[in-house]
């Protein structure tokens, strides 16, 4: 089993600042860590080649630093990190930047086939959930979303079988390999890296491509090709100023009086 | 609300489950050949940028029930067609579905395409983007609506990207520029703390998906009616690749928060599982729901299908009372819009109070006995809002 998991850097703060300029995120000075989702993505992966073999792969698309997330995966075990970078690629949204992990994902199968690509359900910096699938539809692959299991992989058969979260419960579904995979949190519990990863990681030769590698058309790539931009920026507005009913120096019952009078008309329906 | 959805062993019969299928165990072994067939999207082409037209609405059904944000963007989905000056039309893919075809008419649709297949019986992201890209092909709409439920997102990323057109998540606020045709999609960006309106340049449909709750429901207008456009799905059921085998809902008892009147939730503040209970008396006692922050169903005091908030759900009761919830932004952006709040908190300078229409300053494990003692008597014989009143 050959998997690859597209991991996010994403800042380790929701309080991230904008750029009045150019309306983008201003991620300097911000620390970083991996999309927590995509570590449950990296660790059902890593599960999987313990028990069926093959490697794992990390990718990610990012600025240089996202070298650091590469390691820290490489320290959880994986056999192998790819990082995409190249200043044609900043500012893709979320359609660019399946265009770009996908063309990088070909290049990979030149070299050695894939039966999985595992992804989180979304990154926590922009919550859209669209870069998964975004990639299985550029690859022509099947895609399952918010993946809860794996219930079993039989890669003779070229067949496994999952289940994922619905609105109104879950849902048990087979599949043709090879797949894309997003997953929640609920899919597994992070093992701790051991000593000799760590090690490892710290030297270990991060693969990087650029554009110049990939040979992906320009005019796909980036903010030009972009289809969504920002617009405008704006605060969320506040609702009107409400009403303190009591302090804590009213006896509780008298609060509770005072406060089902102003309740009772919202609650209960009139006879009908 | 409907209690009918109980725990359903089988999925009901698709073209797949005829088959018999055997249970999957891991086999290590390694298979030679890679060879697969399968319907990739790529193939279908990239729409040519005819004249787009129009304005649809995705109709998200599970067996026969349709989820109710499709009816509330069909709402806004109208005020912008009204903007606009063009037709708005509904979308309904499934199978058995001429049932549900004059709901969208009497939400407000002027038109609805629609495809009846057996392989759309169950959903499934294969059939069900191939279906909606197809017809978004045929049709050319200007702006596409889908609800952000877990179907709707794991649908609208596989559409969009098929068609290479911009999409918009979590969508809380839509308008048109009628001059420029182009749909303003705000959406709340890094942590709430901000709003980002983003739109969509030279690529239709403009697509966004919108959370549950954030628009109401239009009110049922019986007389209408209009046009159903049936289209076909002409795929081939021995080429899919993947099928549901099962499908287990959730026991439905109470129905679903996001679609409650009365929320009573609990924080962090109440600091045990055993004083969380006191949230549930009180919304036992006036016929409301439970929910909670995220702490709250971190400690387990509260299931995670309870948990409102930014990575929980969105909801919009008529009363939300937060006890022991400081109001930060992640939560605030799940329940802001509901008609009454009340804020109980001992903190008076909790940010939860910046929303509330009644604050209550004071310790919650003392005060929601005595609320519950005293609204349980006073609405005592009183029908209670069962029913959203829109
Ligand atoms: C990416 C991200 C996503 C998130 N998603 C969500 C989400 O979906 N939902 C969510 O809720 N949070 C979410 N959070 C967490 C959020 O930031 C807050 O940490 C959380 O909402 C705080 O929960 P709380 O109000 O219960 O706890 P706290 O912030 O600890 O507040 C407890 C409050 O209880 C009050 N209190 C203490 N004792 C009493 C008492 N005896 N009586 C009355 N009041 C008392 C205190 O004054 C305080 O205001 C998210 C965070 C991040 C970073």
């Amino acid at each position: 089993m050959n998997i690859a998991v597209c991991l996010k850097q994403v800042p380790d703060t929701s309080e991230v600042r904008i750029n009045p300029k150019t309306n983008t995120l201003m991620r300097e000075g911000i620390p970083s860590i991996i999309n927590p989702y995509d570590v449950h993505a990296l660790e059902e992966a890593l599960t999987i080649r313990d028990r069926l073999g093959g490697r794992v792969t990390v990718l990610t698309m990012g600025p240089p630093q996202a070298t650091d997330s590469l390691r820290k995966a490489i320290s959880y075990g994986a056999d192998h990190a790819i990082l995409l970078t190249d200043r044609a690629f900043a500012g893709s949204d979320t359609l660019a930047t399946s265009y770009i992990l996908a063309g990088a994902l070909g290049r990979l199968m030149d070299r050695e086939p894939l039966d999985l690509i595992f992804c989180g359900k979304q990154a926590i910096d922009g919550d859209t959930a669209q870069v998964g699938p975004g990639i299985a539809s550029r690859l022509g692959w099947p895609l399952l979303t918010y993946v809860t299991k794996i219930d079993g992989i039989d890669p003779t058969n070229q067949v496994f079988q999952v289940q994922r979260k619905i609105e109104v419960g879950r849902e048990v579904v087979r599949c043709r390999l090879p797949a894309l995979v997003t997953v929640v949190k609920e899919i597994n519990e992070i093992r701790y890296a051991p000593l000799p990863d760590l090690i490892r990681a710290a030297h270990y030769p991060v693969e990087v491509w650029t554009n110049a590698d990939l040979g992906l058309d320009a005019s796909q790539l980036g903010l030009k090709g972009s289809p969504t931009w920002v617009n405008k920026i704006s605060t969320p507005p506040m609702r009107e100023k409400g009403e303190v009913l009591a302090g804590s120096d009213v006896a509780p019952a008298e609060t509770a009086r005072i406060l089902a009078d102003k309740l009772i008309p919202h609650i209960v329906v009139p006879n009908r | 609300m409907t209690a009918k959805k109980k725990k359903s062993p089988k999925a009901p019969p698709s073209a797949f489950t005829e088959k018999t299928v055997p249970p999957i165990t891991d086999n290590p072994e390694r298979s030679d050949t890679k060879a697969h067939e399968q319907i990739p999207l790529e193939s279908i082409e990239a729409p040519k940028n005819l004249p787009a037209h129009g304005i649809w609405v995705y109709i998200e059904q599970l067996q026969g029930e349709v989820a109710p944000v499709s009816w509330e963007l069909m709402g806004v989905g109208r005020q912008l067609a009204d903007k606009l000056n063009c037709p708005l039309s509904g979308v309904l893919l499934g199978h058995d579905i001429q049932p549900l075809t004059e709901l969208a008419f009497q939400y407000g649709a002027d038109t609805l395409y629609a495809i009846d297949d057996p392989m759309l019986k169950p959903y499934t992201n294969e059939c069900h983007s191939i279906a909606l890209v197809q017809l978004c092909q045929a049709h050319h709409p200007e702006i596409l609506l889908i609800g952000a439920t877990t179907t709707g997102r794991d649908l609208s990323g596989s559409v969009a990207t098929a068609l290479r057109t911009g999409l918009t998540a979590d969508c809380t606020q839509l308008d048109v520029d009628v001059d420029n045709r182009k749909l303003l999609q705000t959406r709340p960006a890094f942590g709430g703390n901000i709003l980002a309106t983003i739109l969509c340049r030279d690529r239709w449909p403009q697509m966004a998906t919108v959370r549950p709750r954030v628009f109401s429901k239009p009110e049922k207008q019986p007389e209408r009616s209009g046009a159903v456009v049936w289209s076909d799905l002409g795929l081939d059921p021995s080429k899919t690749v993947m099928e549901v085998v099962e499908r287990i809902l959730d026991e439905r008892t109470e129905g679903y928060l996001d679609e409650a009147d009365i929320i009573v939730a609990g924080g962090r503040g109440l600091g045990s599982k055993d004083n969380f209970k006191l949230v549930e008396k009180l919304a036992q006692a006036i016929g409301g729901m439970i929910g909670a922050s995220r702490p709250a169903v971190e400690s387990g005091w509260a299931p995670y299908s309870h948990q409102v908030g930014q990575t929980g759900l969105t909801v919009r009761p008529k009363l939300y009372i937060a006890a022991g919830i400081s109001g930060a932004i992640q939560h605030l952006v799940g329940m802001q819009n509901s008609d009454v709040i009340v804020a109980i908190n001992k903190d008076p300078d909790a940010p939860i109070f910046r929303v509330a229409t009644y604050g209550i300053v004071g310790d919650a494990a003392t005060l929601l006995p005595a609320i519950t003692q005293e609204l349980g008597a006073r609405m005592h014989g009183a029908p209670l809002g069962t029913e959203r009143q829109l």
